[in-house]
């Protein structure tokens, strides 16, 4: 069959512990999109155990038709199970373009499908479009986010990739929207490369170390005092991060040691750095100016932290901090399912 | 047990910089290194080594200079080493990187394969799901431990919520993350054997049985339509306002870069 | 003279620099500080076959060269001087006059498990009246029996303490001077043998320098290295070769520094602008640079003669003086460059300067090295 028999875009739908993905909402509002645009309908596939509950949330967020893969064996992921499935669905269906999460279920099955139906795949996408050819144009960083490559499959179907978590955006819920769900049959075939999950369990976040953490909030003098550091510490539970200090900060007693950036402190490259009443001393910026972006608030226009900032903000930290939080509490919230 | 690391040369992308006239890459005079996760996958042999005795081969794919990544794996401990390397090869995605890889691997035994969770230049993470494929092997990507246990091993496997354990028979491939393990140093008796007595093995094309048709640029489904920087980092902007105005330019710039 | 690394020399130097980037240098502040003896740090070397570089496998050795050993020394005196003295002063001076002037029995015993670092070695010449001049020796061994009976004591002993081999200095006859020191190698269980107070420095605090006490101390006879009388030679030959690691330890101080000091110029900003624009500055770190490139090449002159097996005492002499000078000066610069912020113990070129003044002294003074050069010019 010729690669224009392929029609449709298929998106993976990932549950962990009977719970959608955001993501998986995400590629279903980008999915939609590109169907649109190709003049195609959109399929969700989702397997899992207990899943029919998913299906009307997944036809409101912009799914044509589900297809329900419902099998104890598949509560939990695995791999090959679950490979087995997609390469079923992908047989049957014929899409031209086969979406994934980049989460650690999406880049574990997706590379293995692609292999077993010989097909490409592009890897972490942060951006879909398709072409005035009808291919699909997939662009994703490399090299340590140094550059960025825009990726087509010209003549093997389906066009895979997995996305980044959060870059693409929902479609508006549409409540009452209508699709077909289909209870898909599977007999999955045993063999060798099935494994047993002993166990599964969900971890806390537990990581102290300044060094791990992807998003730092620091505090220096300007933060006044140890119980100023609290809205610190809320700012960077909204972001999944931890709070870090300055010398000075840590010499008056406000942060413990292991807390400290700098030249006698740690050295620190997490994804974003806020620094919050930190003036920027040399011997600061020493142990965290490789951050991949800054953010400096600070009340001080002439603070030296400005120079090395992507975004500074001339004001007071515990007058803009709440309003962030709040902000942020907005956006997450706005994220959350509503099932 | 005999174990098969499959390692790639990368540069050191922390030491890439970015001309800030032009916007492109400097790539001169950047070191070549062992991929990060690739690294940790080799400790884990090396650790399986000490631990139960185990035979260690290094694999690489890549031009003739990544023999300095298999000399570095030598002078860890490895005991075999073999470059891939071949103008067929060139040019590869990861699935025809994968069929190649594969097609050498089914040259050698193992009882277990690993390779990194993904490589800091391409960072696809994809290789080493494609060639448990290829091989017909059970997969375990994302470990972060892993125990041997005779027959079998039992592996922790993180998400980004919660880890699961699994049990996992030989053979079988599994992908290692830097954290798994803090890689051991060369030893100076090892580099010096690296330089004087190692044998670096170099298989073509002609060493391996797959069709060319399946590697190298001809065998790649996907191609780079175009690339570019995302530009020069621009002199930061300084903002001032009322608490909300600044507040809501910070929001803006966390959800500009994905951040929430 | 060439001086052209090979792949082996860059992995070599690539496997020195990250561990002392990443188990050195983190902690040579803490080091200096508390006057802490790296005990760890040895440790990890020793699993690295560090302690035994440039041996032959069958004496417990790395099998690595001569210039690889002395790299080593160089690059951990970036980071920390003291590491690079505690591994100086047990290869160049203690496994080096096994390896050069012992009996195939005495490399068995000590020099394998020296090379293999399971056992530290130590030095001992200096007396409180035996100095530079050496001749002084009042450290007695006296023949009895199986044994030589040792009386004295040594100071200044680098590694003392912690070495488990030390090579000790004796007179044997008085009247016959120099002629009559001979050269013992002690275990430092042997009876009669202690450890006496340790030094309080300026710089290198975290290696051990402390007195060595003999009180009756029993030394096999077969632990006398080369033969009576010999000890003299065994000790200004093993201290020609330990300079070559004194002057690659100051080579490392002041590349230390110079990094420091580079680092730092481009950063620290003055008058609205970085203090690297000022051509003070400029030409501080071109002069720098200069110094540091020719006390390289003279060091590893020394060292490459040494390797090759060819006469190097003046070349190691002048390599030692130039280094050590070089030393001095960049660290001072250094600091200057750094201004208050060099003067204080938040960056690491205070502590620098201070370990780089021990290599004018130690292992003959800049004094002696001036007239070994000159002894083979004016003869």
């Amino acid at each position: 069959m010729s690669i224009n028999d392929y029609k449709g875009v298929l998106v993976f739908v990932e549950q962990r512990f009977n719970e959608i993905q955001n993501v998986s909402l995400e590629l279903l509002g980008k999915g939609r999109k590109i169907a649109d645009e190709l003049g195609v309908g959109v399929t969700a596939v989702v397997p899992g155990s207990d899943i029919s509950k998913h299906a009307q949330l997944l036809i409101e967020y912009g799914a044509d038709k589900v297809m329900l893969y419902d099998n104890k064996a598949l509560e939990l992921y695995t791999t090959e199970p679950y490979t087995q499935v997609v390469v079923k669905a992908i047989n049957e269906e014929k899409p031209e373009v086969v979406l994934f999460g980049a989460t650690s279920i999406g880049r574990d099955l997706a590379p293995r499908v692609s292999a077993r139906l010989q097909t490409g795949l592009t890897a972490d996408c942060t951006s879909l479009d398709i072409s005035e050819d009808r291919l699909l144009m997939m662009t994703r960083p490399a090299f340590g986010g140094n550059i960025m490559a825009t990726i087509v499959s010209p003549e093997h179907r389906p066009q895979m990739s997995t996305v980044r978590p959060g870059v693409m955006t929902k479609m508006e819920r549409e409540p009452g929207r209508k699709g077909e769900v289909v209870n898909a049959k599977i007999a999955l075939e045993k063999n060798n490369q099935f494994v047993e999950v002993v166990s599964f369990e969900k971890e806390v976040g537990t990581k102290m170390d300044i060094q791990e953490a992807t998003v730092l909030v620091s505090g220096g003098r300007g933060i006044g005092s140890a119980d100023g550091f609290e809205i610190l510490d809320g700012l960077a539970k909204e972001l999944n991060g931890l709070v870090s200090a300055s010398r000075a900060a840590v010499d008056i007693g406000w942060m413990p040691h292991d807390r400290q950036v700098g030249q006698t402190g740690k050295t620190v490259r997490p994804n974003l750095y806020i620094a919050c009443g930190i003036s920027g001393a040399i011997q600061h910026v020493a142990g965290m100016e490789e951050s991949d972006l800054i953010i400096a608030i600070n009340k001080d226009k002439d603070a030296p932290i400005f120079e090395i900032a992507d975004l500074g903000i001339v004001g007071e930290v515990q007058k803009v901090l709440p309003i962030v939080i709040e902000e942020i509490k907005k956006i997450n919230a706005a994220k959350v399912i509503e099932n | 047990m005999k174990i098969v690391v499959c390692i790639k040369q990368v540069p050191d992308t922390n030491e890439v910089k970015l001309d800030p006239k032009t916007g492109t890459l400097i790539r001169d005079g950047v070191p070549s290194i062992i991929n990060p996760d690739d690294k940790a996958g080799l400790e884990a042999a090396l650790r399986l080594k000490d631990e139960f005795g185990a035979h260690i081969t290094v694999i690489t794919m890549g031009p003739p200079q990544a023999k300095i990544a298999l000399q570095e794996a030598y002078a860890m401990g490895a005991d075999r080493v073999i470059l891939l390397t071949d103008r067929v090869f060139a040019g590869a995605d990861t699935l025809a990187t994968s069929t190649t890889i594969a097609s050498a691997l089914k040259k050698l035994e193992y009882d277990l394969v690993i390779t990194g969770r993904q490589a800091i230049d391409g960072d696809t993470a994809q290789v080493g799901p494609q060639i448990a494929e290829h091989l017909s092997l059970p997969q375990i990507s994302y470990v972060s431990k892993f125990d041997h246990k005779g027959d079998h091993a039992i592996v922790k496997r993180t998400f980004e919520d919660g880890f699961q354990t699994i049990k996992v028979k030989y053979p079988c491939l599994i992908t290692a993350l830097a954290e798994l393990n803090e890689a051991r140093y060369m030893s100076v008796a090892g580099v010096v054997d690296a330089n004087r007595s190692l044998e670096i093995e170099t298989w073509s094309f002609s060493d391996i049985d797959a069709a060319p048709e399946k590697m190298g640029l001809k065998g790649s489904p996907t191609k780079v339509k175009k690339s570019f920087t995302k530009g020069v980092k621009q002199a930061g902007k300084v903002i001032e306002g009322t608490p909300k105005e600044v507040a809501t330019a910070l929001v803006d710039k966390l959800q500009e870069k994905f951040i929430i | 003279m060439q001086f052209i690394l090979s792949n082996e020399d860059l992995m070599m130097r690539d496997l020195f620099r990250k561990f002392t980037e990443n188990e050195v240098e983190p902690i040579a502040a803490e080091v200096d500080e508390n006057e802490e003896f790296p005990v760890e740090t040895v440790k990890k070397m020793t699993k690295l076959g560090m302690l035994g570089i440039p041996y032959p496998r069958e004496y417990g050795g790395a099998g690595g060269t001569y210039w690889q050993y002395i790299n080593f020394v160089e690059e951990l005196a970036c980071a920390c001087a003291t590491t690079s003295v505690v591994v100086s002063a047990h290869t160049s001076l203690c496994a080096s006059p096994i390896y050069e002037f012992g009996t195939e029995e005495q490399k068995k015993k000590y020099l394998i498990p020296l090379a293999k670092g399971e056992k530290l070695g130590a030095f001992g010449l200096t007396e409180p009246n035996a100095g530079t001049d050496a001749a002084g020796q009042q450290t007695t061994a006296v023949r009895d029996g199986d044994y030589y009976i040792l009386n004295g004591s040594k100071i200044f002993i680098t590694n003392a303490g912690y070495a488990d081999v030390y090579i000790v200095m004796a007179m044997t006859d008085r009247a016959k001077g120099l002629k009559g020191i001979s050269a013992f190698i002690v275990e430092k269980e042997f009876e009669g043998f202690s450890v006496g107070k340790k030094e309080k420095k300026m710089g290198i605090r975290g290696s051990s320098t402390c007195e060595l006490i003999f009180e009756d101390c029993k030394v096999p006879a077969e632990n006398l290295l080369g033969s009576e009388g010999k000890g003299f030679k065994i000790a200004m030959m093993t201290l020609d070769g330990g300079r070559i690691g004194i002057a690659a330890q100051a080579l490392g101080i002041a590349q230390g520094a110079y990094n420091e000091a580079v680092k730092y110029v481009k950063e620290r900003k003055q008058f609205g602008r970085s203090i690297a624009a000022f051509q003070n500055t400029q030409f501080q770190i071109a002069d720098m640079k200069t110094k540091i490139e020719a006390a390289r090449f003279m060091v590893y002159s020394a060292a490459y003669k040494k390797q090759l097996k060819q006469p190097y005492a003046q070349d190691a002499a002048m390599a030692k003086l130039m280094a050590a000078e070089v030393a001095m000066e960049v660290t001072t610069k250094a600091v200057q460059l750094f201004g208050g912020y060099g003067y204080t113990r938040e960056y690491p070129v205070e502590r620098m300067m201070r370990d780089a003044k021990i290599t004018e002294i130690y292992e003959g003074t800049s004094e002696v090295q001036r007239m070994v050069i000159s002894a083979s010019e004016l003869k």
